[in-house]
């Protein structure tokens, strides 16, 4: 069974989607909304680690470092203006359809699995992580006209 | 000199019993007889009185109101009866003027156009339209809103056209998408004239619109009288009189109302059968609310638990309500979220759409509600939907333009991005009507840096030299109500028409004026090239409003200036269905929620994340209205160690907006002539602070020194009227606007100017 590898895939990703909206938080304070919002956002990626905590420990997660593969190529620098913004935003909508992904893939096993538990969990969070890639994409068609065609 | 009540002192009048139908009583107050009368209506806040122009020598000398209007029956309030004295103050820019050498100098009309036109077609070619941006008003007429509009929207193609509506209204609207899938105020001011209850949030209804509160205050008089249940964390005129006043901290609009419907649904004080066949979402507002038990909204909220029982047994069983909600909560936390409580209040209970039922998502300034309407700050006209791609071709029809050239691939630009564009540089040319940004954006330090920045051309159309335009690049004069004709529409849906009285001074334009030149010169086309605007006066304009209007929700076809000018107010809609204006919408409980019909898809209350139209379309509500739940989020910004207070601003009954009109009436700035801090007795003993004390208030982005007033408020709150800047008085830094946050609500994206945190101590003399 491999569950745990992907119990360690999505304990991962949320953890670097945690931190890359704390970051980008902190690196765009002149927009308010941007701040605030990653913030929250945040603090929802946090609590789907607590949810995940006793389904980590019942089937015990495998190692697995790929998330930080590829959140290592991201955000690399912190950066600044509309465009910079954009990427930003675009590097988190990327690590969000990798969460999301896992919670797909995992709702599937879990159903199989007849474990309720997890199906319970992975789908309530499934929910938080649309809302997050929902606001990304709203922002990201916002910012997308001034930062590729008017700004400097 | 000649009035019928001193109103400074006598706010509000005499009782005239209301038990059904209020009395008409005529105020009046002119400095000599006049020659004739000329019918308009107060633009001095936003319920719309209806009044005579009293005129005599081309001047006017006083005001009187129409008995016979639906919204005041002849009563006027101490700003309608002082404030048109502004019309003649010596301070009117009467000539244009030019930024030269750093100094603003008297101009030419042409020379001053000609400026204008040219850096907007420069900026134009080397960055597309995206670099040029418009900041509008709630102080302007329907017809300069509409033409503005098409200006921006087919003319240029700009996405960043908004308002300080955004400051003021911008809740109220998000809040009647939200729920009822458009704008437009369910009911109507008569609801207060039989209704049970009243709930007032956030609304300090006694100094803000106070002939309405005069409605209320008769009703209260009657045989009748209705409860009243006010939540205002301030014991204001309007609290006073409450039956139940809740006094909740900063911030915490959400756990009171959600505590509020949690009672009214386990009492089972609801609607079930209006609920299932006109409402979605009750499963998910139950289950949010239900997590809000009266003892925990006494924890977070501070509210007794008796207290917010009292209130949910008034709400729950009255038999009929009419709320209304204004800054209070549109300008803090959650803003939209806690609007939408407040429709839901109504929806549960099904008291919509009848006599005695109403909402009013009140409006602040004047004419905001035509902003909103005609598409000149965030929303397309006519309550269009720019995420329908028929919506759009219904404009491009209708202006005869390529769809392509209206923007609508996203949400047209909010004023704080607008601002931030204009921070960043990407932003060049900001062309500000009506409004003083310098003195009613929050963060003032920043505001003015934008505004001084060298590579941003900033044009400011006013009738004063404001704080604003002190920093312009080229001032335009603008003729001011009174001296133009045009139309605006108030809270309750009712449009006056406003007839130009007396020539404008100088050389001053009315603002409709001042854009049609501007489109002549820029010389925007059609599809055919034919010139893109149509119309050359403002009966035109209106009758070009009217088509855009036709089978949206805000139909203005059967009206007419000749209709507008024989009687007085009209309601929209006003059609071949309802010719004489209908007093209530949704009377069949059919919302305007369709997918081809609303104005907005509809966002994550928390996030403001857009639903998307495919996403909208599978769950396609067919007219009925959204229950939207919310759970609560703490304020970004609490008191702390360092700054262990929260300040909120707000307004004083004399005084209208930045006080460029009120303040220049000798009464109305005795009565209120500066700023001030509120402070709780408790904490003025704490900081030995006496009545009068010059206080030094300080928040992160800046500090003021005002005087101390002891009283009224709850502890650890202090309150501050935002109206005070520097025009006349530069001395010391008394703007409340220094103190506030740049931070807005993810829906309305209305500012929070409703909490922060600050520090005061004394200054000794
Ligand atoms: S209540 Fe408002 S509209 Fe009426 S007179 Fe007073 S300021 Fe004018």
């Amino acid at each position: 069974m491999h569950i745990g590898n992907y119990l360690a895939l999505i304990h991962g990703s949320e953890q670097q989607l945690a931190d890359a909206l704390d970051t980008i938080a902190a690196h765009h304070g002149d927009e308010p909304d941007i701040l605030q919002t990653c913030q929250l956002l945040a603090c929802w990626s946090r609590q789907h680690l607590e949810l995940l905590k006793p389904i980590v420990d019942r089937y015990s997660e495998d190692k697995n470092d790929e998330p930080e593969r590829l959140s290592s190529t991201l955000f690399d620098e912190p950066r600044n203006g509309s465009l910079a913004l954009l990427r930003d935003l675009h590097d988190l909508w990327l690590l969000a359809h990798e969460v999301q992904l896992c919670w797909t893939v995992l709702i599937q096993a879990a159903q199989a699995l007849r474990d309720r538990e997890l199906l319970a969990t992975c789908q309530q969070c499934s929910v938080d992580t649309k809302r997050q890639i929902s606001w990304l994409m709203t922002r990201i068609k916002q910012a997308a006209p001034q930062a590729l065609v008017v700004a400097a | 000199m000649h009035e019928t009540r001193d109103s400074i002192t006598d706010i509000w009048g005499d009782r005239a019993p209301n038990n059904g139908e209020w009395q008409e009583r005529i105020d009046e107050r002119t400095i000599e007889p006049p020659e004739h009368w000329v019918q308009s209506a107060c633009v001095l806040c936003s319920n719309g009185c209806g009044m005579d122009i009293g005129v005599k020598d081309g001047k006017i000398v006083g005001v009187r109101g129409r008995g016979i209007d639906r919204v005041n029956r002849g009563r006027l309030g101490p700003k309608g009866l002082h404030g048109w004295i502004a019309n003649h103050s010596p301070d009117r820019l009467t000539t244009p003027l030019i930024r030269r050498n750093g100094r603003l100098e008297a101009a030419s009309w042409d020379e001053a156009m000609d400026l204008i036109v040219e850096r907007s077609q420069t900026i134009q070619q080397q960055r597309t339209a995206g670099a040029i941006g418009f900041y509008t008003s709630g102080q302007l007429f329907l017809e300069e809103y509409y033409t503005l509009g098409v200006i921006g929207k087919a003319g240029l193609g700009t996405p960043h056209m908004d308002g300080n509506t955004r400051l003021c209204t911008a809740t109220a609207a998000a809040a009647l998408k939200a729920t009822f899938g458009s704008d437009g105020q369910p009911g109507s001011y008569t609801d207060l004239d039989t209704t049970a209850a009243i709930l007032h949030i956030g609304h300090n209804i006694a100094s803000q619109q106070t002939v309405l509160w005069a409605r209320i205050l008769d009703r209260l008089a009657g045989k009748n009288p209705p409860k009243l249940v006010v939540i205002d964390p301030r014991q204001t005129y309007t609290a006073k009189e409450a039956d139940v006043h809740l006094a909740p901290k900063v911030g915490t609009n959400i756990p009171v109302m959600n505590g509020l419907l949690n009672l009214i649904i386990q009492a089972g004080h609801i609607n079930p059968e209006y609920i299932a066949a006109h409402t979605v979402g009750f499963e998910t507002l139950t289950a949010t609310v239900s997590q809000w038990t009266p003892e925990r909204v006494e924890q977070v909220a501070n509210v007794p638990v008796r207290d917010l029982q009292a209130a949910a047994e008034i709400l729950g069983t009255a038999r009929s309500l009419v709320s209304t909600v204004l800054q209070g909560v549109y300008q803090s936390m959650q803003a939209t979220a806690a609007a939408c409580q407040v429709n839901n209040l109504h929806l549960i209970r099904g008291l919509i759409g009848t006599p005695g039922n109403g909402i009013m998502q009140m409006n602040g300034q004047p004419t905001a509600q035509n902003t909103r309407e005609s598409g000149a700050d965030g929303d397309l006209p006519a309550f269009r939907n720019w995420d329908n791609p028929d919506h759009i071709a219904d404009l491009a029809r209708l202006w005869n333009v390529d769809p392509m050239v209206i923007p609508h691939w996203s949400p047209p630009t909010h004023s704080m991005q607008i601002w931030r564009y204009a921070e960043q540089g990407s932003i060049e040319l900001l062309w500000i009507s009506g409004t003083n940004p310098a003195v009613s954006l929050p963060e003032l330090s920043r505001a003015r840096k934008i505004l001084q920045k060298e590579d941003l051309f900033v044009i400011v159309q006013d009738a004063f030299m404001t704080e604003t335009a002190e920093l312009a690049d080229v001032v335009l004069p603008a003729a001011i109500w009174g001296e133009k004709t045009g139309c605006f529409t108030n809270v309750d849906r009712t449009v006056h028409i406003s007839h130009q009285a007396i020539d404008p001074p100088g050389e001053a334009r009315a603002d409709l004026d001042i854009f049609l030149d501007y489109a002549r010169r820029m010389d925007f086309r059609d599809r055919d090239g034919a010139p893109l605007i149509k119309w050359h006066n403002s009966e035109q304009a209106f009758e070009a409003w009217k088509e855009c209007t036709r089978g949206r929700p805000c139909d203005y076809t059967g009206m007419s200036y000749a209709k507008l000018s024989q009687g007085s107010g009209i309601q929209w809609p006003c059609n071949e269905k309802y010719p004489d204006g209908a007093s209530h919408l949704y009377t069949d409980s059919h919302f305007n929620t369709d997918y081809d019909y609303c104005e907005t898809y509809g966002h994550d209350l928390d996030t403001g994340a857009a639903t998307t139209p495919e996403e909208y379309r599978a769950d396609d509500p067919k007219g009925k209205a959204f229950l939207k739940a919310a759970d609560y989020l703490r304020p970004y910004e609490e008191p702390d160690a360092e700054y262990p207070l929260w300040l909120t601003t707000g307004r004083v009954v004399y005084h209208f907006h930045t006080r460029t009109k009120t303040g220049r009436s000798p009464e109305l700035n005795r009565a209120a002539p500066d700023a001030f801090i509120q402070i709780s007795e408790p904490d003025a003993t704490q900081y030995g602070i006496a009545a009068g004390d010059s206080i030094a208030v300080t928040s992160r982005r800046g500090k003021i020194i005002v005087p101390a007033r002891i009283g009224d408020i709850i502890p650890g709150v202090v309150f501050i009227p935002f109206h005070y800047g520097y025009w006349d008085n530069g001395n010391r830094t008394r703007a409340a606007n220094e103190l506030t946050l740049t931070e807005w609500d993810p829906i309305s994206k209305q500012p929070h100017f409703k909490y922060a945190a600050v520090k005061i101590n004394k200054v000794e003399a």
